[in-house]
């Protein structure tokens, strides 16, 4: 495992994640208004992906399907506008497309399809089965002597789901050094605070019980992010975890830290603040960068 | 071979055949390879394509998810009952959504596990892997059929849910006998009455064939391994050239192989029916002939219930 170069300077990745976060915007409040889904969540990881997209993913937009490219997972499938967002801004699918959210007889299913969307590595939005995928893709690499890296990102409130332990237990047994999974930990879960619906104590100790390499990172400092995506894991062997602090909504200021924007519809003068907020003039195109 | 077989060890002895054909495929498990057959076969012959993830069923479905997109063809599998289960939902969303190219082995279906009880029962395997578009069920009544549907499944593109059975099974495919997708058949001619049986139900099927005989009755005996896709031809026809279909299965009467028959038939507009079956309850723990005696999966009720449909005492 080496270091990887970093494909994008800290400017390219702070322009790359408000980007990220004004297609988000845009794309949802495009959606069907019933139920057009999450805001909260897709704005809270918008650095994380831009990290890894611009930062150290090694992909083929013009061949998703690349034996080598690098995987990644969106275990925290209901976060799917934030990873529409990345792949239709990498190339994956013509930017229009993004106007298309969870339309019928379109492409961009309200949760990540592998079958129907070019670039998703796996199909997630039952919680706490990406990871068990991505030690799988990880298990796959190794018996292949192949030297792609896997990529798994899960929420906090994700970490209740029995099965993300399971996953942890496989990836150390096989010595996954292949493997890096990114908690964004925005502290809340549908129901409330992650405190109060299900406390998860020291993820760090947790997660280190179960073998894994923790870091705690600030999950909104894209540079750094993508500096530590880079890096090779600590020790030889060992799969990683890192557990970025984020905050649900971020770049809004009327959804950041606010639980009722976990899902629901932006309306036009929601959307026009929120475009302001972060430096975008607001239009109706559906998801490109104006 | 005509003694009887375990068809785990069937299982596991053509598992590790393919694999040293065919690198593509690998082992999938969860604390119960040695009775898969997998720990003695592929898993000493190939160790590193042998993942053993522990006692997590729902884990051992994503990691075979994952594998399978990177080009491997996974075979995993436990108890039937856990299998589909415990991890349905795994089945649901990471193979079936994804047609990824999962094989799915499921041990011990059905009461005739016997001592373990109703925990370690699977009576609704059939029913919920059914459900799932995409999944194709294959139920093999002996170690030939057991052997061919590996293959098969080897050679389906997608999910496959193979269904086998604990106590050994008697040999009972003809020479020369070839396993198709979406084909029943024919055992043994009749044209009196159709007894429709899969897995372990087969064997039943044909003994009670046989006691037919002795009353005079010739039963249709048709093998529905296939039960998804199922033969509709084969239904049809049995429906129309005999006096009735007695559905034989060692899993509950709703949404097994009778209701699939059922859902022939009526589409169709065809045909009497009746379902032999667990009916509707939980069994328990015993030996399995009693088991079937006192749920009425015995042979002795196949042929009560064949020569009623017919309307013979």
């Amino acid at each position: 495992m080496v270091e990887r170069s970093l494909t994008a300077d800290a400017d390219e990745l702070r322009t790359r994640a408000r980007s990220l976060r004004i297609r988000i915007l845009k794309m949802i409040h495009a959606a069907p208004a019933g139920h057009p889904g999450h805001p909260g969540g897709s704005l809270s990881c918008a650095d994380i992906i831009a990290a890894l997209y611009w930062g150290v993913l090694r992909v083929r937009p013009e061949q998703p399907d690349w034996p080598c490219r690098d995987r990644f997972v969106l275990s925290k499938g209901h976060a799917a506008p934030a990873l529409y967002a990345a792949l239709a801004e990498r190339g994956f699918f013509p930017e229009e497309m993004l106007g298309t959210l969870r339309r019928p007889g379109c492409r961009l299913q309200g949760h990540p399809d592998m079958s129907k969307t070019p670039g998703v590595d796996m199909s997630t939005g039952s919680l706490g089965q990406g990871i068990s995928a991505a030690v799988g893709m990880a298990l796959g690499g190794k018996m292949d002597g192949k030297t792609y890296r896997v990529y798994t990102l899960l929420s906090d409130g994700e970490l209740n789901e029995g099965q993300v332990w399971e996953a942890a237990m496989t990836a150390y047994k096989y010595k996954l050094d292949n493997l890096t999974a990114i908690i964004d930990a925005n502290g809340l879960q549908n129901d409330g605070p992650i405190s109060e619906v299900m406390p998860m104590g020291d993820l760090l100790a947790k997660w280190r019980s179960f073998g894994w390499g923790a870091v705690e990172l600030d999950g909104h400092d894209v540079a750094a992010l993508a500096a530590a995506f880079a890096r090779p894991p600590a020790e030889p062997g060992q799969p990683r975890v890192f557990v970025a602090r984020t905050t649900k909504g971020k770049g809004v200021s009327f959804m950041e830290g606010q639980l009722a924007w976990h899902a629901g519809a932006i309306n036009d003068e929601q959307l026009a603040q929120a475009l302001a907020e972060l430096g975008c003039p607001s239009g109706g195109d559906g998801g490109a960068v104006s | 071979m005509t003694r009887p077989q375990v068809l785990a060890d069937v299982y596991g002895k053509q598992l590790a055949a393919l694999a040293a054909e065919d690198p593509r495929i690998v082992a999938v498990d969860a604390d119960v390879s040695k009775r898969m057959g997998t720990h003695g076969g592929i898993g000493t012959q190939f160790p590193h394509r042998h993942i053993n993830v522990g006692i997590a069923e729902q884990n051992m479905i994503g990691v075979a998810a994952g594998l399978a997109t990177t080009g491997k063809i996974p075979f995993t599998g436990t108890y039937a009952v856990f299998l589909t289960g415990r991890a349905w939902d795994q089945v649901r969303q990471a193979l079936a959504y994804t047609r990824l190219n999962v094989k799915l082995v499921g041990l011990h279906s059905g009461i005739s596990v016997g001592e373990d009880g109703a925990t370690h029962q699977a009576t609704e395997d059939i029913a919920l892997m059914r459900a799932l578009p995409g999944v194709t069920v294959l139920s093999p009544c002996d170690p030939e059929e057991t052997k061919q549907a590996v293959t098969l499944a080897r050679d389906t593109d997608g999910p496959v849910y193979m269904r086998l059975f604990r106590p050994p099974a008697r040999p009972i495919v003809p020479e020369g006998y070839r396993l198709a997708l979406g084909k029943a058949p024919v055992l043994r001619e009749g044209s009196d009455v159709t007894l429709a049986a899969c897995g372990r139900m087969v064997a039943l099927a044909l003994d009670a064939a046989e006691e037919l005989a002795g009353r005079g009755v010739q039963a249709r005996v048709l093998n529905m391994v296939s039960i998804k896709p199922i033969d509709r031809e084969a239904v049809v026809a049995a429906a129309r050239e005999t006096g009735g279909i007695v559905s034989i299965e060692d899993h509950t009467v709703v949404g097994g192989l009778g209701s699939a028959v059922a859902e022939v038939l009526a589409e169709a507009g065809v045909g009497k029916l009746r379902r032999i079956g667990v009916q509707d309850c939980f069994a328990e723990s015993g030996d399995c002939d009693s088991l079937y005696e006192m749920y009425g999966l015995s042979t002795g009720h196949i042929v009560r219930t064949a020569l009623q449909l017919i309307g013979r005492t």
